[in-house]
């Protein structure tokens, strides 16, 4: 009873990281904003949803299987991330007009 | 016009909401999945519009870990253990190709 209770808030807390990230991915100016809020949003909800599946199901081929998907994904996903934004950032894809400083650029012109 | 969007899109998360979780009648497993393929919906839209590249395989990415945790859910539901293999290949897949795709970004070549 309390697994299929711990289970079942663990899964709703994902889905509704999963819904704000993406929420977030929709509304935000920039790439970099989005790539913030979609990538810390959907990890967390991810994880927290594998999480539940694996306290719904316990210890069998299904639930370390989700445990696996925890630890990839943990691993994978702010790789990715952090690749896609200096790729972004060397691509010279303009940033939000509301930015203020962007010293990164300023490194890389000085140095060049 | 600001005032026209916010109101567009209140009215189709209320409908999407009120119509999943009042009308639709089905366990909650498949109201969950629901929700997870309505962030998939808004994830596509960023997609077809991303004003970037960068935007595009971004939104391709979280996809990617979106549909993870629909898979978990989906052999939840089915009480089928071959979906979470499904989800981890695809998570694999999926970083690898968003490297790839960053490295192609930042105008590197592949074999780099």
């Amino acid at each position: 009873m309390i697994r299929q209770v711990a289970g079942t808030i663990f899964i709703f807390i994902g889905i509704g990281f999963d819904f704000l990230g993406v929420l977030g991915l929709v509304r935000l100016p920039d790439v970099y904003n989005r790539l913030q809020a979609a990538t810390k949003c959907v990890t967390f909800g991810t994880a927290g949803l594998l999480l539940g599946v694996f306290i719904l199901e316990g210890f069998t081929s299904f639930g370390f299987k989700a445990l696996l998907g925890i630890a990839f994904v943990f691993l994978s996903s702010p790789v990715a991330a952090h690749a896609i934004s200096r790729a972004a950032h060397r691509g010279r894809i303009p940033l939000a007009p509301e930015t203020v400083v962007d010293m990164y650029r300023a490194d890389q012109d000085a140095k060049s | 016009m600001k005032a026209i969007r916010w109101a567009v899109g209140l009215v189709i998360l209320g409908a999407l909401g009120y119509l999943n979780f009042f009308v639709f009648r089905a366990p909650l497993l498949v109201r969950l999945i629901n929700v997870s393929l309505f962030s998939a919906l808004f994830v596509l839209y960023r997609v077809v519009r991303g004003p970037s590249s960068a935007d595009r395989i971004m939104a391709v990415d979280i996809l990617g870990v979106l549909i993870i945790g629909m898979l978990a859910l989906i052999g939840r539901f089915y009480k089928q253990g071959f979906f979470m293999d499904i989800a981890l290949i695809w998570a694999l897949l999926s970083f690898v190709a968003s490297l790839a795709f960053a490295k192609i970004l930042e105008g590197r070549r592949i074999d780099d």
